[in-house]
């Protein structure tokens, strides 16, 4: 078994309730506590297996926003394990899952400067590593109903945009949705297999925008006249569409004279979705 | 990198500690010190244990759970850390035996062969020690071979003006080391403008590689956390440019400039004040070094937190 996450940055909206779901179930669990100092006052700080993180994607006005809810990757050549000198760290094998046994882990750190993703983190109050570990207290609790077996992370999101699976089963819901929306890994350079996916967002039709006409645009004229235009297109749509309305509407745009055409005007009435 | 001040004076005080137990070890073979005696052969040697054991104790500060320490001998197939940790140990009871062997029966094949392998096992712990850093790809500041050269030939660097400093307390002759040292101090002193030169190439991941948008410019928003994480504590050390430039011309200068100044001869015969000078200059330079090896240092874990600007 090779099992991770699958994070769809499509629909994930950057909540942090992930992280909330991840503190609260392994502070009280079997890694606990993920230590905090300061909580209440003026620079909290503490121990997380998750953590989100909000970026730009391209330039406006293709622009997106991509929140990056990023915990282990639980690396298929996990370089913390191997820089491990005390053994604390390892890789199970019937799984895949990396995990810290704090009763070996001497502190030194070393684990947290080989990890390229941040999954590490120091407890300064019990002097050892900590990390994400997929919820194993909770995935093969059989004790829990078989839907609530999975990580705390993956059963909060509100959005469903995070997926818990094996990827070493080609029918598993992981592994179609790498294939199908073409999941990638973060850094795949560094070598060291990390197992979760990334989707990436789909990619939709791209909407033209155009500058907001200001009023003084055409005069009192012309903003009676875009009204006018816009009655009629709204009637269009919603089917209205006897003569005499249309007359009446087209009658009314002579009416007040616009015999010259409109800034914009022609432009527009060619271009279906224009914003306004 | 967060320069810890427990693992500077460790890299830099062990390593001294073997360069002068390495140099040694060829006093007689090389004839570096050739009219040494047993006794201040003996001597030598305590002081190069003295340096590596300080070193030691100095890098258990750096842990945070020290009680589990033993342990790191236990990964030695896969870790430097845990290899540079046994080789620190096995060179132990080799090292003793070699300065009883010639604190009892003096210059013998016997010393001379323990003394060799002592050397041997003393520059393995130097390289292990420098393949900590050289070994992790999150860090390309590090992540060169360029890392284990600096840090054996500092050591050999260090360890010859502190030789030094030994030969001239004792009033003999250093022909031979001085020109030992001078060649050390040259060599180091190019290794280390090839590697400052070689941390200025771009290099390595990107923020479109750690986040897989490999075809758009990515910006930071927001990083998620309102205050310091363990990451911003450990990994986003910033010195700003121009105190590091500052820190890099001092660092040179008083590790090689100053230090070959002295033992070339260029500024009179080289005498007691000149090593002493010399041998000072050095260790703080290196400390300098070693400091500025950490602060250069930038793992790829900032880019998350926007150290990229795009």
């Amino acid at each position: 078994m090779k099992l991770g996450l699958v994070i769809d940055m499509d629909t994930c909206v950057g909540c942090h309730a992930c992280a909330v779901a991840c503190k609260q179930w392994n502070t009280s669990g079997t890694t606990g506590p993920l230590s905090d100092t300061d909580p209440y006052g003026a620079e909290p700080t503490g121990v997380w297996f998750n953590r989100i993180r909000h970026y730009e994607v391209d330039d406006y006005p293709n622009s997106k926003t991509i929140n990056a809810p990023m915990s282990c990757m639980h690396c298929e050549d996990a370089a913390c394990v191997t820089v491990c000198p005390t053994g604390a760290s390892y890789k199970r094998e019937e799984d895949g899952i990396v995990l810290v046994d704090q009763s070996k882990c001497m502190g030194c750190n070393l684990c947290a400067w080989a990890c390229p993703y941040g999954a590490r983190e120091l407890d300064p109050n019990e002097g050892v590593m900590k990390k994400c570990t997929l919820c194993v207290d909770r995935i093969y609790d059989e004790h829990l109903p078989v839907e609530d077996r999975q990580p705390a992370c993956v059963l909060t999101c509100p959005t469903h945009a995070r997926f818990f699976g094996d990827f070493d089963d080609p029918d598993s819901e992981v592994s179609t949705l790498t294939r199908e929306r073409g999941g990638q890994a973060m850094m795949p350079e560094l070598g060291y297999a990390p197992v979760n996916r990334y989707l990436p967002p789909r990619n939709k039709p791209h909407v033209p925008t155009v500058e907001k006409k200001t009023a003084s645009e055409g005069g009192a004229i012309g903003l009676v006249a875009s009204w006018m235009r816009r009655q009629k297109e709204a009637f269009d749509a919603i089917g209205v569409h006897d003569g005499s309305r249309a007359e009446a509407s087209a009658g009314a745009r002579t009416h007040v004279g616009a015999a010259t055409p409109l800034p914009g005007d022609s432009a527009d009435d060619s271009t279906p979705g224009v914003l306004r | 990198m967060n320069p810890a001040f427990s693992v500077i004076f460790f890299t830099v005080t062990a390593g001294a500690g073997y360069g002068l137990l390495i140099l040694l070890a060829f006093a007689r073979i090389a004839g570096l010190a050739p009219d040494i005696s047993p006794d201040q052969y003996t001597a030598t040697g305590l002081l190069g244990l003295l340096l590596v054991t300080a070193g030691l104790l100095s890098s258990t500060f750096h842990l945070a759970n020290p009680k589990n320490a033993w342990r790191s001998f236990t990964r030695f197939r896969t870790s430097w850390l845990s290899r540079e940790a046994v080789f620190a140990v096995v060179f132990y009871p080799v090292a003793v035996l070699w300065l009883i062997s010639e604190w009892l029966f003096g210059n013998t094949g016997l010393s001379v062969f323990l003394g060799l392998v002592s050397a041997t096992l003393a520059l393995i712990v130097l390289v292990c020690t420098a393949m900590i850093y050289a070994s992790l790809k999150t860090i390309r500041q590090w992540h060169t071979s360029l890392t284990p050269v600096n840090f054996v030939l500092l050591g050999l660097s260090l360890g010859a003006l502190f030789f030094l400093l030994v030969l001239v307390s004792q009033s003999l002759p250093i022909g031979r080391l001085v020109s030992t040292a001078v060649v050390l101090l040259v060599v180091s002193t190019l290794a280390k403008l090839v590697y400052f030169h070689w941390i200025g190439q771009p290099a390595g991941p990107t923020i479109n590689t750690a986040l897989g948008f490999t075809r758009a410019t990515v910006r930071l928003l927001d990083v998620g956390h309102s205050s310091g994480t363990f990451h911003t504590r450990e990994f986003g050390y910033q010195v700003a440019r121009a105190k590091l430039i500052w820190i890099r011309v001092a660092s040179i200068t008083l590790a090689f400039a100053l230090p070959l100044l002295f033992v070339s001869g260029l500024v009179g015969e080289v005498g007691g004040a000149h090593v002493v000078l010399a041998a000072i200059a050095a260790y703080v330079g290196v400390f300098l070094e070693r400091w500025l090896f950490f602060a250069e240092a930038r793992h790829v874990v900032n880019l998350y937190h926007g150290s990229q600007r795009t």
